[in-house]
């Protein structure tokens, strides 16, 4: 148990990986054991990443747990370095409970080649678990890049009709953003030997010698000069804001969702987008302060130009899943702008938005993806009065298209909120652009739901449709408990949250927590 | 030095001379034997034998026959490169000749003979002895270009090959002229220090240094005088493309970093950014080129001269990082790409090109184990980790920021993402298309164990590539 305990992360993180290598013996043609064994392997990787849940230590939040350190590459000072705080918890728990939902919804939706299909979706979940763990930032780039080849050949072999197109534009994009931040990396890791240098405080706790420690580069921030934040900041942003995406980044993301299978999407949206918001909040904002503080009026900017155009160009979509995705680009950019908030208020809302997001439209592309098996269609004007015939699905629907538009009671509404909060502590008109972008997310979100779902029957191919089995329920009831349970008891996510985003805020902004006038902020000790 | 032959300096040259006798040896034994496939078997344990006297001389750094040849950790390390570049590329061709119907012995003796040559300009300190190796190697290699005695694809590349080749070396060789004019010496320790005493503007200097570094360039293919690479490539039996592109390469690397971080590197200042220039060209217009190519060949040919232009950052940037990069790229480049290129060997058979992009369709559903290889050579061609390529890739990257060149590895890292492209049209094409025709892979021991050798480390020295780093950089420190 010890063992189990000290090693839990790595575990959790190369469990997929170590069932993948056990499914690549399998003959191909036995492809009920494959669905089993990939399903297994996915749901006790969820199960043994329960007790980060429970063994977490919330009155340390803002310290890494479960660390583990390991000379990897000593020439070169990188590390097996992993490590949790509260952020990162989260979207672990987030990736391991996505991960056997996507893999579930598979189950008949992937006919062809059903081995390597599985064996990549094994593989892309050992990627982005690593990419959440890793403290060190030549290790965090490995899994970064690593999970690009499983997703490209998730969307180019099993994808629609574009699906080539769709998975190089996918592959090239995010690659032409990881390079840049790859330079960005190096660039940190040559300054960092002759700041520690000078600084006794870091040397002490860090060394002197060259280091991948992201903790490290988060210790030395305050001494980077700034037009050494600067262009790291951009280099950074580039990569990031591509995985985000932000506009004007986002051309690839649409193409993506729409050719990738269903179980492809949800990856995609649900936790693909959170590593570009994550290397924002784990790697931007701590170790380039005066790089973020510079470049906030620009952030903020783009943010809500993806909020407001992500929401109209959703409006004006006939395909449903292109819908959903446009949603994506408005729903990110709620994310980064309360990010950029820098208030707590601001990073608080904006992680419980990326795990709402994760939630919301993770189940908003099962939802698409059950009704396409069925039709094979995705065209909103082939449907109508659905819920004539579907009347569970229906319900299913509205649950999530509430939780997607942030409707009181629903996980949706307490980030928004969240966010409109921290936005309207800086600045009046961002929480006005914020507020538009609600209003505009309702109107999308309820005429489809109203187009699709509700009136009569017009079409003859809809009137023989079932209702949703207990298998694609299953996929769909976890969703709907964490919607309803941050949407009615947010408390629990909050705690493991406020410090780790305290201590964010602090480093980009010393002053704030000094200043007692400030309403909302609590104040504590900034560390 | 007062001392011109002493028995130690023969010692110093025991692989080489033992390649030598094995290479007579073939050409004798060749008239004796039917079975020609076991001439290369025999050529096999030259090689063997020779790494085994090389690895006995590990170590050691000193210099031999009057100072002429040096033996040390530099050398060795590209050595052993050549060694096992020619091993593993004498495996692949055991069966691809018999399919080709031209095995014959001395094919065998000439890569040993190529070898050889090589592993000379790697000793070289002195410009006659680093031109007699690089002749050596280029006559034979000349030859083997031209194998396919039937194939008039294989003549013409040869003929070319040769004929740009010699120019090449004419004006290597009026560089090297003009270097012995201004110092009076062929060591390179005694040039350096003869240009150090001249201004750097000095226009003898620089037309050594130009004549110099533009054979150079024709050497390693750097763009622009990269035009000869994608005829030979392609037109060359494709055991020997393998060799070329990965031995070849590495022996002119070798010599370039002799002569441009000793013989001439008082004329740094003047010839980074000539070097800068060639870079990025060659990384640009290499990866661009090979965007376009429908055969394989053609392809791999281009994205080996973007590759000569990665590597030659590692000049531009001329520290302990940079240097280490060149010889660590090389080491990783020998297997990822000689791993690629025996997957299109394997593609070869009796009624089959195999080089178009088009014959690899379906690959994956003939032969899925050929097709994964090949995905991983191709990955670790574009430096996605956790494949050795980005090891590489990462060193060069490291090296150029570490020393401001910020620009240039802006554009190194651009181009590595656009290769991307290029090579995923090969993985297209293996993955996701129907397979157009049912007969899979050719079977042979030697294509499989140079397979099963080049997966092995192109995977461990991307997991774990600290003893790979290590042996290097010890390569570079001590010389440089």
């Amino acid at each position: 148990m010890d063992y189990f305990r000290q090693h839990i992360l790595s575990i959790v993180a190369f469990w997929p990986l170590a069932g993948m290598i056990v499914l690549m013996l399998f003959n191909k043609e036995n492809k009920t054991l494959i669905r089993w064994w990939a399903n297994l392997v996915m749901i006790t990787g969820f199960v043994i990443s329960l007790p980060l849940w429970f063994w977490f230590d919330r009155d340390s939040a803002d310290q890494m747990q479960f660390v583990q350190r390991i000379p990897w590459i000593p020439t070169i000072g990188a590390n097996y370095h992993v490590g949790i705080d509260g952020i990162s918890l989260l979207l672990v728990m987030l990736t391991t409970l996505l991960g056997p939902l996507a893999v579930l919804s598979s189950w008949e939706a992937i006919h062809d080649r059903v081995k390597e299909y599985y064996v990549f979706m094994l593989m892309l979940q050992a990627g982005m678990l690593g990419v959440f763990i890793s403290l060190d930032f030549f290790l965090f780039y490995v899994f970064w890049e690593v999970m690009l080849v499983p997703m490209y050949f998730i969307i180019g072999v099993w994808g629609g009709p574009r699906k080539l197109y769709a998975a190089i534009k996918f592959f090239l994009y995010t690659l032409f953003g990881s390079v840049l931040l790859l330079l960005g990396i190096l660039a940190l890791y040559f300054m960092y030997p002759s700041i520690a240098a000078q600084h006794p405080e870091i040397s002490s706790q860090f060394g002197t010698g060259s280091t991948f420690d992201i903790l490290a580069f988060q210790a030395a921030a305050s001494f980077l000069p700034f037009n050494y934040q600067y262009w790291i900041f951009l280099a950074f942003f580039v990569g990031f804001a591509i995985k985000v995406p932000m506009f004007p980044f986002h051309t690839w993301l649409p193409d993506a969702h729409v050719e990738a299978p269903t179980a492809g999407s949800v990856i995609l949206a649900a936790v693909l987008l959170k590593m570009g918001t994550y290397g924002f909040l784990r790697f931007s904002l701590p170790i380039l302060p005066d790089g973020t503080k510079y470049f906030v009026p620009f952030m903020i900017t783009l943010s809500i130009i993806a909020i407001i155009y992500g929401a109209l160009v959703a409006m004006m979509q006939p395909d449903m899943k292109k819908l959903v995705a446009y949603s994506s680009v408005s729903h990110m950019g709620f994310v980064t702008l309360g990010m950029f908030a820098l208030n707590p208020n601001g990073v608080n809302g904006s992680i419980i938005q990326q795990i709402n997001h994760g939630i919301s439209t993770g189940a908003l592309f099962l939802i698409v993806g059950i009704i396409y098996e069925r039709r094979h269609t995705r065209e909103i004007a082939q449907f109508g009065g659905i819920s004539n015939v579907m009347p569970m699905y229906a319900v299913v629907f509205l649950i999530m298209t509430m939780s997607s538009i942030g409707l009181p009671l629903l996980n949706g509404f307490i980030g928004e909120f969240t966010i409109v909060m921290g936005a309207l502590q800086e600045n009046l008109w961002w929480a006005v652009a914020a507020g538009s972008g609600i209003v505009l997310g309702a109107a999308y979100m309820l005429w489809l739901y109203q187009r699709t779902m509700l009136g009569k029957i017009e079409n003859p191919a809809n009137e023989k449709l079932i209702d949703m089995n207990l298998r694609e329920l299953a996929t769909l009831v976890p969703l709907i408990i964490v919607a309803f349970w941050i949407g009615l008891y947010p408390a629990p996510f909050f705690r493991v949250l406020d410090k780790p985003v305290n201590k964010i805020v602090a480093k980009v902004r010393p002053d704030y927590f000094q200043g007692a006038q400030r309403l909302n902020a609590e104040i504590r000790e900034p560390r | 030095m007062a001392q011109f032959f002493q028995m130690q300096d023969l010692g110093a040259i025991t692989p080489e001379l033992e390649l030598v006798a094995f290479g007579m040896f073939l050409l004798i034994f060749d008239l004796m034997v039917q079975e020609k496939r076991r001439l290369g078997l025999i050529a096999l344990a030259g090689i063997a034998i020779s790494g085994f006297f090389l690895f006995r001389l590990r170590g050691t750094d000193f210099s031999a026959y009057g100072g002429v040849l040096a033996l040390d950790p530099f050398s060795i390390f590209f050595k052993t490169i050549f060694l096992v570049a020619a091993a593993l590329s004498v495996a692949i061709s055991l069966k691809y000749l018999d399919i080709e119907r031209e095995n014959h012995g001395e094919y065998y003796a000439l890569i040993l003979f190529s070898t050889m040559g090589m592993m000379f300009m790697a000793g070289a300190v002195d410009l006659v002895t680093l031109y007699i190796g690089l002749e050596t190697m280029a006559i034979a290699t000349y030859v083997l270009v031209g194998f396919l005695r039937s194939n008039q694809r294989s003549n013409e590349a040869s003929m070319k090959y040769f004929l740009l080749g010699a120019f090449s070396s004419g004006i290597l060789l009026y560089g090297m002229s003009l270097l012995y004019g201004l110092s009076g010496s062929t060591r390179f320790v005694d040039i350096a220090e003869a240009l150090s005493r001249r201004p750097l503007t000095d226009p003898i200097s620089l037309l050594a240094m130009i004549t110099l570094s533009a054979g150079m360039f024709f050497k390693v293919a750097a763009v622009p005088f990269h035009q000869w690479t994608p005829d030979a490539y392609e037109g060359a039996p494709t055991s020997i493309t393998a060799f070329m592109s990965v031995a070849v390469k590495a022996a002119s690397f070798a010599m370039m970093v002799r002569i441009f971080m000793v013989a001439i590197y008082p004329l740094r200042p003047q010839w980074v950014p000539i070097m800068a220039a060639v870079s990025v060209m060659t990384m640009t217009i290499g990866n661009i080129a090979a965007i376009t190519q429908s055969n394989v060949k053609r392809m791999l040919a281009y994205s080996s001269i973007s590759h000569a232009g990665y590597i030659l950052i590692g000049f531009i940037a001329g520290n302990e990082t940079g240097l280490t990069a060149v010889p660590l790229y090389l080491f990783i480049y020998t297997f990822t790409n000689l791993g690629a290129w025996a997957v299109i060997v394997a593609l070869r058979r009796k009624d089959v090109i195999g080089e178009q992009i088009d014959d690899m369709a379906g690959l994956f559903f003939r032969h899925p184990a050929g097709a994964v290889l090949m995905l991983i050579f191709l990955l670790s061609l574009a430096g996605i980790p956790p494949t050795a390529g980005f090891i590489g890739k990462y060193y060069l990257f490291a090296a150029a920021i570490q020393t401001g060149h910020n620009a240039l590895a802006v554009i190194a890292v651009l181009n590595a993402a656009i290769s991307i492209y290029f090579y995923f049209r090969i993985v297209v094409s293996m993955f996701m298309r129907e397979a157009t025709e049912k007969t899979g892979l050719v079977y042979a021991p030697g294509l499989t164990m140079t397979l099963a050798i080049a997966i092995v480390f192109t995977l461990l020295i991307g997991v774990y590539p600290d003893p790979f780093i290590a042996m290097a950089r010890q390569a570079v420190i001590l010389g440089f």
